[in-house]
């Protein structure tokens, strides 16, 4: 189990007085929460496996009580952790024992639709589907389409730097964001980015995205909207292998061709899915591809046929074009559904989240199958095949003791070997508690300095989030002293003009 | 001033710990190609990276490239090339434009400085492509960020930060970046005769079709009369102009659904991949400004839709305005008279009204002194980025002063 800083006593003396006084901040005074029963709705997120009560949840309603909350804390010495809809998988929004625990649940409208610009502006809290739904009738959309989008907020899928299904073609939450308004450890409030393109000076918006609540508290967001394409299909590929169907990846996209999105499957996340919602999947594969393409008619069908050609050239033994837009949902219930439909063949399970450079994907699956007979536990895997970014599925039961240590333990094995094999621990979902212990497996330990000096110039307390991405924390003063070489000869062997 | 050639990292760590130890700046650069834009420095001696150069890894099915950062666009390019890949932000050419030749750019310019072309507005920018960065920071420390793979949200994203920090952060010594299958045709609609405010109206519209349009220009008659594709330059007429890019059978499908959507709006013609490719290189490289080397070139993001208006607003103040607009409106250039005061700072900024920024693109080296080069930031953005720096490069050695003075 990874372990918490420990938690500050002196605060959590002064529990009693830290309430009184956020009441006298925030208007509506159930907006701040103390008691048990009320905490309890925040004690996990979608890492449910860490628990832990705030000392105090506060759910401010504007970015001045956001403002002075933080500005607040900083003076008192409190440690803050921001929380959209709490779906991270990695702990991001696990709550601290010594902190306050800012719910943004409450900015949950849609400031603007600007079609002349192309983009919406948001509250943090609102949902990703929300965006999509209020433009949908329009003919426009947010193309980044995590899983959980029902759910989850946008201001967390900054903070994560969310993927999707559909972020092969259309990319991640970062090129997708064009703004934000964010308030920083000492209450100021700032804008970066708009409704134009690229920042001036530092992109600061560029590093807030993916910081995981570290940086500062989100209050309101710019995204781009695009036109929803005009016809969509999706191909479902079955392989004998999962060689072949990760050969089948690498051609089509050599061949030109970057589909809308690109998912992979293997036979135990097959039956699983399958089981759960009819999705009309073979079963008689050990790896299926769903391939979806966008656009007009005719391309969809030329770059069909090609695609066709290339499956069946890596030796498919399934291609199922949908023929509607209900089958083409079908297909996809079954791959957005796939970690429910695991969740209810097991107690427990857990979800991975590495990154692999495409071609290594025989070996990684190869290994993974030693290594879960090696822990005795089952692994089945989605994939969002086009990008390599892998979601093996640990089963376990956490009723079992020590069970739960060694799904961690596999868990921690599959990731090493995603670094191993030149990629990396986390594609989308974020480092959060879940795989700070293993960052020096990724980076050394100067370049988790540099990272944390980033930190610095934001929060040189260290209030927002702490003891969350990273492993060790390094006091801002230590980290910028710097030790000097004694002066070598100026260039001895750099020629020069 | 010493000029420094190198070739090996390792160089580029000694000459770090020799600047930092005998409290001496360094200006850090590829090729020179871009040496004129930013404010003007003294330091005491230039890195120069150009012949740190060369395809590290190349992997076509997995759309990733890794080279050096002196490495040439042109040596990328080929490269890229045989596997009919392209880098699909379309790196600009500024070189011509800043008075110096064509060819001269390299990877570490264009990523430091995030110049992207026009495709820009659909396919994103440099800095969206940029997976990867290895070098050393202001402490003669190496440093690596980012990675290869095409998703990665392991701690925070430092190659953004280093995209766009002209080289105040670290001296990269490679980048490890996204590659894209090049389109395999191209056309470009041309709506002659429009308007400013019309052809705003025209580019939201394609932008907002489901057409999926690559770039989006307006080029008015005299802008449209110096590029060398006679279509455009023979119109007499302001020009706008619509890229879609793709295979045959969409990019056929495709044109003929925008010509049908623009026929109302004054007289079509079209051009196909070679003619598309030299316009969109005109209107990236800004060539239209190349030849009268005197004027002062400005550079405006904001808001697309407000670029008819501004540009109303600035004409009624500047006399002998040029301008063109790029990214469906979203990307003004304007060349401006030299001799004036301030450079048109006070103007071109002050009407800059519902969020965007304003850069001094080229200027000569006692304006770019006196005149903040790139957009002034607010105080505690100045301070966040400030306190970055100090992370970065405690000492100022890496081209101090060249974005703000320093604070
Ligand atoms: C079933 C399921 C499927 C999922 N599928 C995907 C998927 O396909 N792709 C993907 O990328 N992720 C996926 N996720 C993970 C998760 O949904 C995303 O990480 C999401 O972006 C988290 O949003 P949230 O609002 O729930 O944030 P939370 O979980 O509340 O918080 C996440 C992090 O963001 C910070 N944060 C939240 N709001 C703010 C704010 N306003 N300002 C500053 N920091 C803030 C928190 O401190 C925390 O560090 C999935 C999760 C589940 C449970």
């Amino acid at each position: 189990m990874v372990m918490m800083p420990k938690p500050n006593e002196e605060v959590i003396a002064k529990r009693g007085y830290l309430v009184q006084r956020l009441r006298q901040i925030i208007r509506d005074p159930e907006a701040v929460i103390d008691e048990e029963a009320g905490l309890r709705a925040f004690e996990c997120d979608g890492l449910s496996a860490y628990r832990q009560l705030p000392m105090i949840a506060v759910l401010p309603e504007t970015k001045e009580e956001v403002a002075e909350v933080l500005k607040f804390c900083a003076s008192e010495g409190v440690n803050v952790v921001p929380r959209g809809a709490g779906t991270s998988l990695s702990g991001g929004a696990l709550p601290l024992a010594d902190g306050v625990l800012l719910g943004l649940g409450k900015f949950n409208r849609i400031l603007e639709v600007d079609y002349n610009n192309r983009c919406a502006v948001v509250q943090p809290g609102v949902t990703n589907l929300a965006i999509t739904d209020a433009v949908k009738s329009d003919g426009f959309y947010y193309a980044p389409d995590p899983s959980s989008q029902i759910a989850c907020t946008i201001g967390g899928n900054i903070a994560e730097n969310s993927g999707g299904v559909h972020c092969l073609k259309y990319g991640l939450t970062t090129n997708n964001v064009l703004g934000v308004e964010m308030v920083t450890m000492d209450g100021e409030i700032i804008r970066l980015g708009g409704k134009h393109l690229d920042a001036e000076g530092y992109d600061l918006l560029g590093v807030i995205t993916g910081s995981e609540g570290l940086l500062g508290v989100i209050t309101e967001v710019t995204v781009r909207l695009l036109r929803s394409p005009q016809h969509v299909t999706a191909q479902l590929i079955g392989f004998p292998s999962s060689e072949q169907a990760g050969d089948c990846v690498g051609r089509i996209i050599a061949a030109g061709i970057i589909p809308a999105g690109m998912e992979m499957m293997d036979k135990y996340a097959i039956h699983a899915a399958e089981e759960f919602c009819h999705a009309g999947y073979p079963l008689d594969v050990e790896a299926l591809l769903i391939v979806e393409l966008d656009g007009p008619e005719v391309e969809i069908a030329h770059n069909n046929s090609l695609i066709e050609k290339i499956a069946g050239d890596c030796g498919a033994s399934v291609i199922k074009q949908s023929q509607s837009e209900e089958e083409r949902l079908t297909f996809w219930a079954g791959r957005k559904a796939a970690f429910p439909a695991v969740g209810r063949i097991s107690p427990d399970y857990m979800c991975m989240d590495g990154t692999i450079p495409r071609s290594q994907l025989p070996l990684v699956l190869k290994r993974m199958n030693e290594l879960s007979n090696k822990y005795g536990l089952r692994v089945a895997n989605v994939f969002h095949a086009g990008d390599g970014n892998l979601h093996p599925l640990i089963l376990f039961d956490a009723n079992i003791p020590g069970e739960l240590e060694k799904c961690e333990q596999f868990g921690a094995d599959i990731l090493k070997l995603c670094v191993e094999v030149g990629g990396v621990l986390t594609g989308e979902h974020g480092v959060g508690i879940e795989k700070r212990d293993l960052m020096g497996e990724m980076f050394s330990e100067d370049d988790l300095k540099q990272q944390q000096r980033l930190k610095c110039a934001f929060d040189p307390e260290g209030r927002l989030n702490p003891g969350k991405v990273f492993p060790v924390l390094h006091r801002c003063a230590e980290l910028g002293k710097m030790h000097v070489h004694n002066g070598k000869l100026p260039f001895p062997d750099i020629p020069r003009f | 001033m010493t000029v420094f050639d190198i070739s090996s990292p390792d160089q580029i760590k000694d000459a770090l710990d020799w600047a930092i130890s005998e409290k001496q700046s360094l200006s850090i650069s590829g090729n020179g190609s871009k040496e004129s834009l930013g404010r003007p420095m003294e330091v005491a001696a230039e890195l120069r990276l150009a012949n740190l150069s060369g395809v590290r890894m190349y992997e076509p099915a997995e759309l990733v490239m890794k080279a050096a950062a002196g490495s040439s666009f042109n040596e990328i390019n080929a490269v890229l090339h045989e596997n009919d890949q392209q880098l699909a932000f379309c790196p600009p050419d500024l070189g011509p434009l800043l008075g110096q030749g064509a060819g001269l750019g390299t990877l570490g310019g264009v990523f430091c400085s995030n110049l992207s072309g026009s495709q820009r507005i659909k396919m994103g920018a440099a800095r969206d492509h940029l997976l990867g960065v290895n070098g050393f920071t202001g402490r003669a420390q190496a440093f690596q960020t980012g990675s290869r793979v095409m998703k990665n949200v392991t701690g925070y994203d430092l190659c953004k930060l280093v995209a766009g920090s002209y080289g105040t952060l670290a001296v990269c010594s490679e980048f490890t970046f996204k590659v894209l299958p090049k389109p395999e045709k191209l056309r470009t609609v041309l709506i002659f005769g429009q308007e400013p405010n019309a052809a705003v109206i025209t580019m939201r519209d394609a932008m907002s079709s489901v057409h999926e349009v690559a770039a989006a220009a307006y080029l008015p008659e005299q802008i449209a009369g110096r590029t060398n594709i006679d279509y455009v330059s023979n119109a007499n007429r302001a020009v706008t102009a619509i890229l879609i890019d793709g295979n045959g059978p969409s990019v056929d499908f495709r044109l003929n659904a925008l010509r049908s959507m623009f026929d109302a709006q004054g007289e079509l013609e079209e051009l196909h991949s070679k003619r598309s490719s030299e316009l969109w290189k005109f209107v990236s490289d800004v060539g239209a400004y190349v030849e009268d080397q005197r004027r002062l070139v400005w550079r405006v993001s904001l808001p697309p839709s407000d670029a008819a208006d501004y540009i109303f607003r600035l004409r009624q103040q500047i006399e002998d305005l040029e301008y063109f607009m790029d990214w469906a409106g979203g990307l003004l250039w304007l060349s401006l008279p030299e001799g004036l005061e301030d450079a048109g700072q006070g103007i071109v900024r002050s009407q800059i009204r519902n969020g965007g920024h304003a850069t001094l693109i080229r200027a000569s080296s006692d304006i770019r002194s006196r005149v903040e080069v790139f957009q002034p930031v607010d105080v505690v953005k100045a301070r966040i980025s400030e306190k970055i720096r100090e992370g970065f490069d405690p000492y100022r050695i890496l081209n101090p002063a060249r974005m703000y003075s320093i604070g």
